[in-house]
């Protein structure tokens, strides 16, 4: 096979790179995507191996040892890198629990909200008329609020903890999983392909599922990784306002609620768990961004 | 233009029912009997809970009080609080002007600097100022704000001692409450120093409220900026030889700025939520701080009212921004 003309094209022309690839490469140009994936990545994995990687247990306490400053500053301590609370727990350790917290917060809303908000936008998508008007106009409602106020007055009525914070979070992201649902299968439904499938007999449910829902994955995978950091945001808040995650647990934003009365003089304690919350959530946004671009050129701006 | 007023009303009045729904439900959906759970642990006798329900209205059908409800939501009647005793819209319209006085300067601080930042950032694409301008702008709308604002507070002032911890003025100074801003009424009052103390006590939390605002308008201004420089009739003025400063700021800008008026509406109901954290932290006696407070009494008639009013000015002040929205671009008036 020395001839410059190949006969048989797939021995010579490179294989056409695979979707997944061609993703990879749209993804891995924007640098600070990359960024966002490799702290996000780091937080997994420091969530996962929490207990190997603490150097201490998130609630042992040591009597000897209140509000230590950070190993580099006078009176620090190597034991207790970040230095310890009011009750001289070490901040390092409840920092990697509370990653454990954060992450599954974020997941798990996010999870709740695209089931549900997915499931309605279908519904309001394929059924218009009074289920969209409906459906619609509740979410407009959920919209108008804001959407603090909302969660809070969710947690007012079912009580304040983690899982009640995390439904609440849920309810005020929800609008905008069902408006993106609604929107892409409004345009997708009047194509060809689908007059097609129904042609051939095929029903509602499957019509929703397995032939629409894949081609409005795109916009749903962006808004859900964007998703996710205003979730741990709001979680967060919420932990702040005690409403949240209940103390003793290092849910960050309830650290912060209770190193509030130390912002005079324990500067450590205020404000690595800040920081914490800023690196997740930016980490989330940049890698929303990096999908976005790569996912839905269309998009970009 | 009349027309497109009427549809953008009636589209309100739904919105409105549906949120009156809400607060007439949040009391019915806590655990347990609402008159008990107004009580507290402290319990309560028999005869009282009767008269309670009576008085409550909680004793008839249930669509029999929704119709009571709305007929005095109608008329201003929001109910009472139950610690305090004072009516709830009373109590509303005492402390709104406080959280409208922080969240203008708060839009006034992101505007300032966030549609200069963005403007120069789109004309100098690329640049160092312009990736300085976008990570910056990042940072800001990933910020939990409650945090933003304990760090000003250790930075100004604890370490520095330059603007005061919390409150709206030092307690030396007594201001009449005319039109409830403390800025406006110091300026009128004959107080000595009372603006000085009140501008220092406004500057931390505005900051801290405008943050998210500034990173999102300076964001949109950079990229409506971007997009209008890249039209025919920009090139026009440019080759028609006016001075590149006019075409940026006077030809660009017009047309730019539209986007970022809209954007500037969507903001209000970030601001409310942001002022219940930035209230909560540098105890600025608004509704923010008022709602949270209201939840840690088990208050439910104030959060079902401040919740509808809250709700009411969003959906207010959304509407001014479609209206407004109408007159700068005649395009939508005619499409709606």
């Amino acid at each position: 096979m020395a001839s410059t003309v190949s006969t048989s094209p797939n021995d010579t022309v490179p294989a056409m790179p695979g979707p997944l690839l061609q993703f990879w490469h749209a993804f891995a140009a924007n640098k600070g995507a990359v960024f966002g994936l490799v702290i996000v990545c780091t937080l997994l994995l420091l969530a996962l191996l929490a207990p190997g990687v603490a150097p201490h247990a998130p609630d042992e306490t040591n009597s000897a040892a209140f509000l230590l400053p950070p190993a580099w500053q006078e009176g620090g301590s190597a034991t207790y890198l970040l230095g310890t609370d009011a009750i001289g727990r070490d901040i390092l350790s409840r920092l990697i629990h509370g990653s454990r917290l954060s992450l599954s917060i974020g997941v798990v809303v996010v999870l709740l909200a695209l089931v549900v908000g997915v499931t309605l936008g279908l519904i309001a998508g394929f059924y218009r008329g009074v289920v969209e008007i409906a459906i619609m106009r509740v979410m407009d409602i959920v919209l108008t609020l804001p959407s603090l106020l909302l969660a809070i007055v969710i947690v007012a009525i079912l009580g304040p903890g983690l899982v009640n914070a995390m439904l609440a979070v849920a309810v005020v992201v929800l609008p905008h999983y069902v408006r993106i649902t609604r929107a892409a299968v409004i345009s997708e439904v009047s194509k060809d392909y689908v007059t097609a499938a129904r042609v051939s007999g095929a029903g509602t449910l499957r019509l929703m599922f397995s032939e629409v829902l894949p081609n409005c994955a795109a916009p749903l995978i962006v808004q859900a990784s964007l998703g996710v950091s205003s979730a741990i945001l709001d979680a967060a808040a919420l932990g702040f306002l005690g409403l949240g995650a209940q103390p003793p647990s290092p849910e960050w934003g309830t650290m912060l609620a209770d190193a509030r009365e130390f912002v005079m003089r324990a500067w450590w304690v205020v404000t690595f768990p800040g920081l914490m919350i800023v690196v997740a959530v930016l980490a989330f946004n940049l890698l929303g961004d990096g999908l976005r671009d790569a996912l839905d050129p269309k998009l970009k701006r | 233009m009349l027309r497109f007023l009427l549809t953008r009303v009636s589209l309100l009045i739904p919105t409105f029912f549906g949120m009156t729904l809400l607060a007439f439900f949040l009391i019915r959906l806590v655990p347990g009997d609402p008159i008990e759970t107004m009580a507290g642990e402290r319990g309560i006798d028999a005869a009282r809970h009767a008269a309670l329900l009576v008085e409550y209205g909680l004793d008839k059908p249930v669509l029999t009080q929704y119709g009571i409800y709305i007929g005095r939501v109608l008329q201003g009647d929001l109910g009472k609080s139950i610690i305090t005793q004072v009516p709830v819209l009373d109590e509303f319209l005492a402390l709104f002007p406080a959280t409208v006085e922080l969240a203008v300067c708060a839009i006034l601080f992101a505007l300032l600097l966030g549609i200069p930042a963005g403007i120069v950032a789109a004309v100098k694409r690329n640049s160092w100022f312009d990736h300085g301008v976008m990570t910056v702008s990042l940072t800001g709308y990933s910020m939990p704000i409650f945090w933003w604002g304990l760090l000003l507070i250790m930075l100004f002032s604890v370490y520095l001692g330059i603007t005061p911890v919390s409150g709206r003025m030092d307690v030396m100074h007594y201001v009449e409450p005319v039109t409830g801003f403390l800025l406006i009424d110091a300026l009128r009052s004959e107080e000595q120093g009372a603006f000085r103390s009140a501008l220092h006590h406004l500057v931390l939390p505005a900051i801290v409220l405008g943050t998210n605002p500034l990173a999102v308008v300076a964001r949109m201004t950079r990229s409506a900026m971007l997009e209008v420089l890249g039209e025919d009739y920009i090139r026009t003025a440019r080759a028609k030889g006016l001075a590149p400063f006019r075409v940026v700021a006077v030809h660009a800008l017009r047309n730019a700025l539209i986007p970022v008026v809209t954007v500037i509406g969507l903001q209000v109901g970030v601001l409310f939520t942001g002022a219940i954290l930035t209230e909560t932290i540098f105890s600025w006696p608004g509704v923010g701080k008022w709602l949270i407070e209201a939840i840690n009494r088990r208050d439910y008639p104030v959060l079902q009212g401040g919740m509808l009013l809250l709700g009411g000015v969003v959906m207010l002040v959304n509407l001014l921004v479609d209206l407004t929205y109408g007159i700068i671009n005649p395009r939508i008036r005619a499409s709606r």
